[in-house]
């Protein structure tokens, strides 16, 4: 045996381990270890603990088998992303509208307020057609469908049904080189990109959770659903006109869009880990806990309140200044026409090849600080250039995109630009505090874009082709 | 009115977040998948004479050094010495949640057993003997569900008893196997004058011999920092006191 | 009642099987461990993925879902039998 060393420096804690390698002598400590402990455990259980009803256990087997089955395990996940989204639409419908009508009003009186103190028309112009108009619209646009999209994510959430999908489509995850908590974090993708990036951390080995990172984008975040919801309803619903007939087509309108996001998500992290993110998918266990009854009114309560406190804060620290800086654009003219019309002008026979026109691009470009601009400033853009319309009804917009010439093409592109483009500001400061990495931050912008612009260049050349439109 | 540090230790999704914010009234996002909670969180909350800082551990499976979160906990538990370990158990998953508990008792006797989600268990047709668990285990175990709020006054009162030294605790020491025990009876006393009482012996001893590389350096790490201070209590498991 | 050693990945619907062996190394071995995994331990064969992968088991009163490539080097004798 060694003579142990009585002094407190750090060499000795080194000859302890070689010692203790030695006394331990190779050999399946570990398992000894753990099976001592297993053994105590079970000891203390069986003294303990008592099954009255074992039948009772089974009733998370039952739905488990069923909701991860082979014939139904996939059907039902669609049917209920596809409630989901049927919920949000129809219940933010008439929340929307109203809110809207509010806002319309009130800006009523601001306006009648400038006047009577006859405030400059530019000050109107910024204050109100400006700031004012940029941050209700977001507010009336945004608000409802979040709080009813939210709370009921956070009930599946809660009752337990995430860990399911996750082991349904596992298999898919990991055949394109990805992570299985890539399920997860891309379901998080659906409230805001921004958090889910921070939710990666889930995943331990760095290349899967730059994949998970990379392509958490092409789900939609609740930043972009309303120009999702907006654009399908107006033009992919067609001929129909009956309520529920359209809120059906535009639930599935926007079921495609997902599934497009999540086809693209596992091809390119099937392409990434191919190419520059080369490795061997990392061991995965993933628990299924027993379902539970989520406290109802607990989490949507607690979920409503803290996304609307989001949203008016993401309004009027995002949406003011750019409502702002819009307004300006639209207003200050130069050589004859307004700055907004140039930038306009110049971007169109770029965004023509892709089946819409400068003022899409302009918006996506102005609203890289979030995707909840986009459509206002595009409105905006639209109203300032050409004869003003007054906003009183879903009715209008599509009035006014159609009077700017858009057929379902550009509607279609524009959401397929949406879902696909670069994500957002704070997304990518996200991304680049959680990767420290400048390159990785570009390549999360660059990527995105490069597929929006194929895509959409495909589509519009494809639909001219075929003189579908 | 004095000051505690509570630690709370679990498996993943045992609810031990819900607990945390109902105590501490911080806003957490709770989802019902494991491996959630990824930083630790700090907290404070009041009971009765008293002020804790509640410290939310990583949820984890074990403290074997088997991930990151694993030894933001472990290390936390060894080194930070909190004045009670809060370990959370779920009450329908009883035997792998042990596995924690057990492992927590190694090293420390402060710790109170919080077993909960007992709604849950009992809508499953589970029946807990908390005093038989009590027993074998040598710290109190108290039943609660966060969610309901119900049993946290007396899981309170349990952490103040603990916390102010009103109880000393005899938890429940693991035997292993011969060969095991062996390495361990021989590692103990030499572990002990390296790096004094601070710390368990029995269990540094433990994971030496399972050749636990990052508690190495963490006990590297730690001492360089610090003087060796008295101990916070005295490590007594049964026969194998050393002097 | 004995018999020989499969794979988990192998085993049938509903059946239970004591662990055996565990051939895995490494972090996941440790994993598998403390999520009760261990020699000695029975275990029960819940129901694959609807594409074929991972399998769910259930194992010291928790449900674990593991991949083929981790299932395949777990080894137990099939003590339950199969459900009708």
């Amino acid at each position: 045996m060694e003579s142990p060393h009585i002094t407190k420096g750090l060499d000795p804690l080194d000859s302890l381990l070689s010692t203790a390698k030695k006394l331990a002598d190779g050999g399946a400590i570990r398992d000894e270890i753990v099976s001592g402990i297993y053994g105590v455990s079970a000891g203390i259980c069986g003294d303990a603990v008592t099954y009255r009803d074992k039948k009772k256990l089974n009733s998370t087997y039952k739905l488990d088998n069923i909701v991860t089955s082979k014939i139904w395990g996939f059907p039902i996940m669609l049917a209920i992303l596809g409630i989901v989204f049927w919920i949000t639409i129809a219940g933010a419908n008439y929340p929307s509208s109203w809110l809207a009508s509010f806002f319309g009003f009130i800006e009523g009186y601001l306006t009648a307020g400038f006047e009577a103190i006859h405030a400059p028309a530019w000050l109107h112009g910024v204050l109100v057609l400006g700031l004012y108009r940029g941050t209700s619209w977001v507010i009336s646009v945004m608000l409802p469908p979040m709080m009813i999209f939210f709370p009921v994510f956070a009930l599946l959430e809660n009752f337990g049904y995430l860990p399911r999908v996750a082991f349904n489509m596992d298999r898919l995850f990991k055949k394109s080189g990805g992570h299985g908590k890539q399920a997860l974090t891309m379901s998080m993708g659906f409230g805001c990109n921004a958090a889910a990036i921070l939710s990666t951390r889930i995943i331990e080995s760095p290349r899967e959770r730059m994949l998970a990172i990379l392509t958490n984008n092409f789900v939609p975040c609740n930043g972009r659903w309303p120009t999702l919801i907006l654009l399908s309803s107006l033009f992919m619903a067609g001929a129909a006109t009956t309520g529920a007939l359209r809120t059906l087509t535009t639930a599935s309108v926007l079921m495609g869009m997902v599934l497009i996001g999540i086809i693209v998500t596992l091809t390119v992290s099937w392409v990434m880990s191919k190419t520059a993110l080369r490795g061997v998918p990392t061991h995965y266990t993933l628990e299924l806990p027993p379902y539970r009854r989520p406290q109802i009114w607990k989490t949507i309560l607690i979920s409503s309140k803290d996304k609307s406190l989001n949203v008016l804060t993401r309004a009027i620290v995002v949406a003011a200044p750019a409502g702002i800086i819009t307004w300006i654009l639209g207003n200050l003219f130069v050589g004859g026409d307004s700055v907004l019309n140039h930038m306009a002008a110049f971007f169109d026979p770029f965004a023509h090849m892709l089946g819409m026109d400068g003022f899409i691009i302009m918006a996506f470009i102005l609203g890289l600080p979030a995707n909840e601009i986009v459509l206002p400033i595009l409105l905006m853009g639209y109203m300032s250039s050409g004869a003003m319309v007054d906003i009183d009804s879903l009715g209008s917009i599509k009035d006014v995109f159609l009077s700017h010439g858009w057929t379902w093409l550009t509607a279609l592109n524009m959401m397929l630009f949406s879902l696909l483009h670069y994500p957002c500001g704070t997304t990518l400061v996200n991304i680049y505090k959680e990767t420290k990495s400048m390159k990785w931050a570009v390549l999360s912008a660059v990527i995105p874009l490069g597929i929006a612009i194929g895509v959409t260049f495909a589509v519009a050349q494809l639909a001219r082709l075929f003189g579908w439109v | 009115m004095s000051h505690f540090t509570v630690a709370f230790a679990g498996n993943p999704n045992t609810g031990k977040s819900t607990l945390f914010n109902l105590l501490t009234g911080m806003r957490q996002h709770t989802g019902n998948w494991a491996g959630k909670t990824v930083i630790t969180a700090e907290g404070e909350f009041k009971h009765k004479d008293h002020t804790y800082l509640a410290v939310d551990l990583p949820g984890t499976y074990s403290l074997y050094s088997n991930s990151a979160d694993e030894e933001a906990a472990r290390d936390y538990i060894i080194f930070e010495q909190p004045d009670v370990t809060l370990v959370v158990l779920d009450a329908t998953s009883l035997e792998r949640n042990l596995n924690l508990a057990l492992q927590v008792l190694e090293i420390t006797g402060r710790a109170v057993v919080c077993i909960n989600l007992i709604d849950e268990a009992r809508k499953l047709g589970i029946d807990i003997n908390l005093k038989r668990i009590s027993k074998r285990l040598g710290v109190p175990v108290v039943a609660i569900s966060a969610r309901n709020k119900i049993g946290i006054e007396a899981l309170l009162d349990q952490v103040e008893r603990v916390a102010t030294g009103a109880f000393t605790a005899q938890p429940l020491r693991i035997t292993y196997n011969e060969e095991i025990e062996r390495g361990i009876a021989e590692l103990t006393p030499l572990v002990e004058q390296t790096i004094g009482s601070k710390y368990p012996a029995r269990w540094i001893a433990l994971r030496l011999l399972d050749g636990d590389d990052s508690l190495l350096t963490s006990l590297k790490e730690n001492m360089k920092n610090k003087e060796l201070p008295e101990a916070k209590e005295v490590i007594g498991h049964g026969v194998t006191a050393y002097h | 009642m004995s018999g020989a050693s499969i794979p988990l990945s192998e085993a049938a619907k509903g059946s239970t099987l004591r662990i055996s062996g565990i051939e895995v190394q490494g972090v996941l071995r440790r994993r598998l461990l403390d999520l009760g995994f261990v020699v000695g331990n029975a275990v029960e064969v819940l129901r694959r993925s609807p594409l074929g992968d991972p399998i769910a088991f259930r194992v010291s009163n928790t449900t674990i879902a593991l991949r083929r490539e981790e299932s395949s080097l777990i080894f137990g004798e099939v003590i339950g039998g199969v459900e009708a």
